[in-house]
């Protein structure tokens, strides 16, 4: 028996290209583990810290794996650390660490505690690590749940708190029958090809059993599925605005720049590494999708008094921009969508910490009227949300003017020229709700022409003390300012994003 | 003389920020200073620029972004000469008018103020077409601001609308400047370029332009307004404050005709001489239009928004009659045009002032026989504006009349009766607020100082180019009609 067990060989596993998966996936354990130690202080400043050690080993990683460039086959083809995957992989991280800093002194921590809180989030981020680098339909789906099962805890963090209970709830619910479908149609894929990795499947379809393959074909429309409702595409979408409304803001913010980095990370690796030599099959398919979810999202997001709804529905209304990325199958389709995301990152990262920022001090929460007045009496939030809605409405001089004109190029040169006019009618609706949110920052309740010497201060608006201006932190303004002069700064120049975007398409290069 | 465009263009925004860190009462002479000193550069410009000179001058030219073939290219010929004038004077015309007025949020107002001209000014100058999207939407930024926070009627209503509008126009503008410039790149095979002279060089097959034009036509037909795209004119002009408005109504109108001289006619010019019956149509009717219904408006402001309309659809018919002298008409009715609206909205503001703020014809009356100076000034402005021989206006319409009657004898016919139209209703007007008797509100007064120091200059102007019009003409003319050779090559095919 002995002798048998010997013979078998385990899988070589590189440890160094695995360690941006390993950090997060050991600061989460540790975190676990420490977050048991009693004390207010451990559990409020300690665990953040703890956190943020993780997540700065994991950018580590990163740029070390980055640097010494050798993109391999990890634990024997399961995984990947190409380019790609790392990218993804910094995004999340990046993500991850303003979500420490919104979260750090947020009510929720007191609910939750702080060894739980941010140790789910730490094995989120690896789900999502492990997703992006998956090579394998196995460790695809485990990449899904890993970062899935955190999140649908964390939705319902607030636990004395209907409404997040809600939100996690109907996550759980929803997300487990999209799990369910994707799991179902990985199992169609497998039988179609009769493998799970990523490269047999692409030669099975190229070659041996072609697109048109019934069981491949239901087993892609699964996986398109399952994909869509973890991306919020239309038209698996609506569980998105509940969710993102009922669930912390830390967490949302969290959930709508991480999630939609790793899913993009997989739509893209999935339809273009197995699938992309069936391109002209599944683009038509997947443009239409595009075009609904870009529809669908704008509209949504018209008549919402709720900033967090309202981000949640233009937050779909992005993912169908991203998608034009994915549907053209090119590598400069693959760029623009990287870029996009990493833009979609500082936009929304600074839209949210201006919501956290609100909501902590105005009893009206996250309803748009709580923002009245804002641009006279915090001005350092008003610009920053200003900057972050001109940049997702696509205005010049905003990163998210660069990266519309990005995804519009590689549509156009991609023979989709259609789908880049989809994406300029969506961002003319989407105007309508961007405009409304600085409108009432800026044009609230303004006297024209003063007669008389201005007032030097304008009053307060209602519901400010100055307890509630103690708990308005500054680690929130700092995040909502900094990630708003990214986006400048991005948007005036964004060469050093092209770069590593151009890095990250060139990790599929052998593909095109 | 070596004259960097690039501080040209960004030392309003620089004196913008400047200001928005100083103490309100310093901001606006910091933005003022800024506005002079554009205006001093230009003249500079005016003064080294070739008599009748061609090609570009003071080119600035780098990679911008690199990856998709943006450059930013910055450049100066006579076709932009004086577009780049009017926006220096007229800029300096509406901070001083603002520098006279208290604003709340004095330092948040005038760094607006600075970011409209920057952003007026790159969009006059940029020689890449994705740099002229970028500032061609940035535009509108600053004006969201000015017309929402400081604005007057329905405010908020009318600045939703005013860039819901033109946004819409310049987002598919957008769509139409990557498809013009990625399209091009690979049927040329060369990679992709936004560079005008690029662009020139490589132009598409017919059925890719067509689609194409109406794209940029719709972006450039709402900034104008022009007959149909209109829409938020009413509501913009009534809510803007009058310093805003001079930019708004003088300047960013232009931007849309100069859009179509400068990059619709050279790169598309089969679709321009395929769709020139249609854009002539929806010229005369914007003459026809704007006049009647500046004929039948009570508010001051409205009778100069309707005639604007018909106003550009004279420079729309110079431009597609497709011909030299029209083209040349168009620009120096641009110029001529930019350059009396200014006065009109400062006058408009001021009766209003005598007529306890009320801007209707109604309301005013008599008001010429306290006010000698300010009727004179008045009389000025409106026989320029209706196109007295003498005036510049007159030149420009002249020019445009000629350009059409060449091409497309029956629409000249019909527009012009829009100049006959224009005796009417500018006529009409003065009579309304300078004669007849007076209103029960009014309480007519000379115009102060103040008033003066900021109208005195622009209708010394309006004399100046009345009196010698070749200081355009001779600089813009080849520029222009550079600009129509690809069209005129097409025309003789």
């Amino acid at each position: 028996m002995i002798d048998v067990l010997a013979e078998i060989k385990g899988p070589a596993i590189d440890w160094a290209g695995l360690s941006p998966l390993g950090a997060p996936m050991i600061g989460g354990l540790v975190v676990l583990v420490a977050g048991l130690a009693p004390g207010r202080a451990v559990q409020r400043h300690l665990m953040p810290l703890l956190t943020l050690v993780a997540l700065a080993a994991g950018i580590g990683a990163v740029a070390w794996q980055w640097q010494t460039g050798d993109a391999g086959t990890l634990v024997a083809g399961a995984l990947t650390n190409d380019t790609l995957a790392l990218g993804i992989a910094t995004l999340v991280f990046v993500a991850g660490i303003a979500t420490v800093f919104l979260s750090w002194r947020d009510r929720l921590i007191d609910s939750a505690g702080g060894g739980e809180y941010y140790s789910l989030l730490l094995f989120s981020i690896a789900g999502m690590v492990m997703l992006a680098g998956a090579e394998n339909l196995i460790t695809l789906f485990l990449g899904l749940e890993l970062l899935s099962i955190p999140l649908y805890v964390l939705c319902a963090a607030r636990v004395r708190e209907e409404r997040s209970l809600e939100a996690g709830l109907k996550y759980l619910v929803i997300g487990s029958v999209g799990s369910a479908t994707l799991l179902y149609g990985l199992a169609f894929v497998y039988g179609a090809t009769g493998s799970t990795d990523f490269g047999t499947i692409a030669t099975a379809v190229s070659k041996e059993i072609g697109v048109g393959d019934p069981l491949l074909l239901v087993g892609i429309a699964f996986i398109v599925t399952g994909f869509a409702f973890k991306a919020s595409v239309a038209p698996f979408h609506q569980w998105t605005p509940d969710v993102y409304q009922g669930a912390p803001t830390p967490v949302t913010a969290f959930m709508a720049v991480a999630t939609k980095a790793a899913a993009f990370a997989i739509f893209l690796r999935f339809f273009f590494e197995p699938l992309g030599s069936a391109q002209a099959n599944w683009a038509p398919a997947l443009a239409a999708l595009a075009t609904i979810t870009i529809l669908v999202g704008n509209f949504g997001a018209l008549g919402q008094r709720s900033v967090k709804r309202l981000l949640a529905w233009s937050g779909v209304a992005q993912a169908g921009y991203l998608l034009a990325g994915v549907v053209v199958g090119t590598e400069l389709g693959l760029q623009a969508t990287v870029f996009y995301l990493a833009v979609y990152l500082v936009m929304n990262i600074t839209a949210f910490a201006v919501v956290i920022a609100r909501e902590r001090v105005d009893e009206r929460g996250d309803d748009i009227d709580a923002l009245e007045g804002l641009g006279r009496s915090t001005p350092w939030l008003a610009w920053p949300m200003t900057i972050a809605m001109l940049a997702l409405a696509g205005f010049p001089a905003t990163a998210g003017f660069i990266g519309k004109f990005y995804l519009i190029d590689a549509a156009v040169q991609g023979d989709y020229a259609w789908l880049g006019v989809v994406i300029v009618v969506g961002s003319i609706i989407s105007l309508a709700y961007y405009l409304r949110v600085i409108a009432t920052m800026w044009l609230g309740s303004v006297n024209v022409e003063l007669p008389s010497a201005t007032p030097r201060r304008a009053a307060r608006v209602a519901g400010w003390s100055p307890e509630a201006d103690a708990r308005a932190q500054p680690e929130v303004a700092f995040i909502a300012i900094l990630a708003a002069a990214a986006t400048v700064f991005l948007g005036i120049y964004p060469n050093p994003l092209f770069d590593a975007a151009r890095e990250v398409g060139s990790s599929l290069a052998h593909l095109f | 003389l070596t004259i960097h465009l690039s501080i040209v263009v960004f030392l309003p925004l620089a004196a913008g920020l400047v200001g928005a860190f100083l103490p309100g009462r310093l901001a606006r002479w910091v933005v003022l200073a800024g506005s002079l000193a554009v205006l001093a550069y230009w003249i500079a410009m005016l003064v080294d620029f070739p008599s009748g000179g061609e090609g570009l001058h003071y080119v600035t030219n780098d990679k911008w972004i690199d990856e998709l073939g943006i450059s930013y290219a910055l450049g100066v010929d006579g076709l932009n000469l004086f577009l780049i004038g009017l926006t220096a004077v007229l800029s300096v015309a509406a901070v001083l008018a603002a520098c006279f007025r208290e604003w709340d949020r004095p330092r948040l107002f005038y760094f607006h103020l600075a970011l409209a001209q920057t952003a007026v000014l790159g969009a006059f100058m940029a020689q890449d077409l994705a740099l002229f999207v970028v500032f061609f939407d940035l535009m509108l930024v600053p004006f969201y601001f000015l017309i929402g926070a400081w604005g007057e009627y329905r405010r908020v209503y009318a600045t939703t609308k005013v860039v819901i509008y033109t946004l819409a126009g310049s987002l598919l503008m957008l769509a139409g400047a990557i498809a013009l410039g990625v399209l091009s790149g690979t049927e040329s095979g060369q990679g992709v370029s936004f560079l005008f002279s690029d662009l020139v060089q490589r132009t598409l097959p017919e059925g890719t332009q067509s689609w194409i034009f109406w794209l940029f036509a719709l972006a450039f037909l709402v900034k104008m307004p022009a007959f149909p795209f209109h829409g938020w004119m009413p509501d913009g002009y009534r809510a803007a404050p009058i310093p805003v408005l001079i930019l708004f109504s003088g300047v960013l109108s232009k931007v849309g005709a100069y859009g179509f001289l400068r990059i619709v006619l050279p790169t598309m010019p089969d679709a321009s001489v395929h769709f020139q019956e249609v854009m002539i149509v929806i010229a005369v009717v914007s003459i026809l239009y704007g006049s009647i219904l500046a004929f039948t408006q009570d508010n001051a402001r409205l009778v100069v928004g309707y005639s604007s309309i018909a106003q550009l659809g004279f420079i729309t018919l110079g431009i597609f009659a497709l011909d030299d002298k029209g083209a040349q008409g168009a620009v120096m009715q641009m110029v001529t045009h930019g350059i009396v609206v200014a006065p009109l909205f400062l006058i408009i503001y001021l009766l209003a002032q005598r007529a306890q703020g009320s801007e209707l014809l109604s309301d005013m009356g008599g008001m010429a026989v306290r006010a000698p100076v300010l009727a004179a000034l008045f009389l000025i402005v409106t026989l320029a504006t209706l196109a007295m021989p003498g005036s510049a206006n007159f030149v420009g319409e002249l020019f445009v009349l000629f350009g059409a009657f060449d091409q497309k004898f029956a629409y000249g016919v019909v527009a012009s009766l829009g100049v006959v139209l224009a005796a009417v209703y500018m006529i009409r007007m003065y009579q309304r607020t300078m004669h007849n008797p007076p209103g029960p509100k009014v309480e007519s007064r000379e115009m102060g100082v103040r008033d003066a120091l900021v109208l005195v200059p622009l209708v010394a102007v309006v004399i100046g180019l009345g009196v010698y019009p070749q200081l355009v003409l001779d600089r813009t003319e080849k520029a222009t009609t550079g600009q129509l050779d690809p069209v005129q090559e097409v025309a003789q095919r």
